[in-house]
């Protein structure tokens, strides 16, 4: 039977554990990772850039791995693990890669930064950075238009261990 | 973005009968090409049917050497998966040369031969174009074609395949697995791809209520003399200008196999098996790769703004099958060429 046009779906349940905590939503199939996050959580950390999988600003970890939550649908993450910025922190403590962002000042207006850190976390759990250009190609995903590049490769490099 | 509906498939037998149901329904997996196109209203499905969770995520050794990987494989772990570092470093390469590590932790194997063109006129709905709205004329071919494609081109579309993955794919003689309801078939990935003809708004010779299962490379690799070169405006995360895969194996200097496949030129990965055969049995010298530039580069069409990809791309064959005569690859991440 083909769909009837415009017809509106069924809110669908989801459950996803976010920074840790349990949360069940009803979402319509279209709503994506970032606006179930921002607009139904009330987790505004993860920005809205482009909204096309183009700036990095949205960067999440999902199960571990960095996305773009901006191209992920909510409703196909049902049962997932997501990490946002505000789940970096342990007991008050900065997350190493937050704390490294601070000690570079690896930002300047700050909007891309979440995304930033988010993707960081990610690039170490990944492990395929071994130097200042794979850091650089690796983090490629995450545009900063203030230009701070050199000091959040700068921070990334601290939060490898590396000089 | 539309309403639509969401169905979860079970099983790749259900996604077939739900695609059969539904025909204005879409497949999605990493979604990072659909969803997008679908917020810009250039895709507009009445139904998405997610097959994310179906069990088609390994990469195993076949029963002839080859290696077949699983359509739902994220592109990111086929780069890294130790069968293709080794094995195929090629295909590696030019999956890193694509896109962000965000997007390639996403996309899968199957999305990615699925993905649509970035012709900016296909992305823009207040303009004509032949592959989003058929008959409704090109907008490039008059506009602005500086991105666009200088071989296989039509008068309905100079649009151009964005993937380097299937670049990689082409010259490696990639097989796609398709399941339908009919059962399964083979397809070679060089007739995966539609050159534009009289119907742009068809990519692929996947059919309707069809599903790709999976990808098959046979046993030759390719793993010490290759090379995948792209050309681009920035030197990250941007798509192709021109793009090189080049595969070769020697016996002393002769060439005894030879593959070149580029991107960024044309509608589809583009090969010539005649410049190919015309580097069997030669040296590997900058005269015979220019002599299987000029080869692959026959009948190249220029239009207002992108006749510098057919000097760019002549330049950047010879270099890249330099690279891969030498064993000296280029590096995705240092970006020197050399």
């Amino acid at each position: 039977m083909a769909d009837a046009a415009n017809q509106i779906p069924d809110r669908i349940p989801i459950n996803l554990v976010v920074n840790g905590v349990r949360r069940t939503l009803d979402l319509v199939p279209w709503t994506t990772l970032l606006d179930a996050l921002r607009d139904h959580l009330a987790l505004t950390g993860s920005k809205k850039g482009c909204d096309h999988g183009q700036c990095g600003a949205c960067t999440v970890l999902v199960d571990g791995r960095r996305v773009n939550s901006c191209l992920t649908l909510a409703v196909m993450k049902d049962g997932a693990e997501i990490t946002t910025v505000e789940g970096l922190a342990r007991d008050g403590a900065l997350h190493p890669l937050q704390q490294a962002f601070i000690d570079h000042d690896a930002f300047q207006c700050g909007y891309c930064t979440p995304g930033q850190i988010c993707s960081a976390v990610g690039l170490l759990a990944e492990g395929r950075a071994r130097d200042t250009d794979e850091i650089r190609e690796l983090m490629s995903g995450n545009l900063c238009r203030c230009g701070a590049y050199p000091n959040i490769v700068a921070a990334i490099r601290q939060a490898m261990g590396e000089p | 973005m539309i309403n639509f509906q969401y169905s979860r498939a079970t099983d790749v037998a259900d996604a077939i009968l739900l695609l059969a149901a539904h025909p204005g329904a879409k497949l999605i997996a990493g979604g990072t090409n659909l969803i997008d196109l679908m917020k810009e209203n250039v895709e507009e499905p009445s139904r998405l049917i997610d097959i994310s969770r179906l069990p088609l995520r390994k990469v195993e050794e076949t029963a002839d050497g080859g290696v077949r990987i699983g359509a739902l494989v994220p592109n990111s772990d086929l780069a890294y998966h130790p069968l293709i570092e080794q094995r195929y470093p090629l295909l590696a390469s030019a999956i890193l040369a694509g896109a962000s590590a965000q997007l390639r932790n996403m996309a899968s194997v199957g999305g990615n031969l699925m993905q649509r063109t970035r012709c900016a006129y296909f992305y823009d709905t207040a303009t004509p174009c032949n592959k989003r709205t058929p008959g409704s004329g090109c907008s490039a071919i008059d506009g602005v074609n500086r991105n666009h494609a200088v071989l296989g081109t039509s008068a309905s579309c100079i649009a151009t395949n964005p993937s380097d993955m299937s670049v990689a794919l082409a010259a490696l003689e990639a097989l796609v697995l398709i399941a339908g309801a009919s059962g399964e078939r083979t397809m070679a990935l060089t007739d995966f791809h539609r050159l534009p003809g009289d119907t742009p708004h068809i990519d692929t010779n996947l059919g309707a209520a069809e599903i790709i299962t999976a990808i098959e490379l046979p046993p030759r690799g390719f793993a010490r003399n290759y090379s995948y070169l792209k050309i681009r405006d920035r030197l990250s995360y941007a798509f192709a200008l021109v793009s090189v895969a080049a595969a070769l194996e020697l016996d002393g200097n002769a060439i005894s196999q030879a593959r070149v496949a580029l991107g960024g030129v044309a509608h589809k990965p583009w090969r010539s098996l005649e410049a190919e055969k015309a580097l069997h049995g030669q040296n590997a010298t900058v005269d015979h790769f220019s002599r299987a530039a000029d080869l692959l580069l026959q009948g190249a069409r220029a239009y207002a703004h992108n006749g510098f990809k057919v000097e760019l791309a002549r330049r950047a064959i010879v270099r890249t099958l330099m690279q891969a005569a030498n064993a000296t690859p280029q590096s995705q991440a240092h970006k020197k060429i050399v």
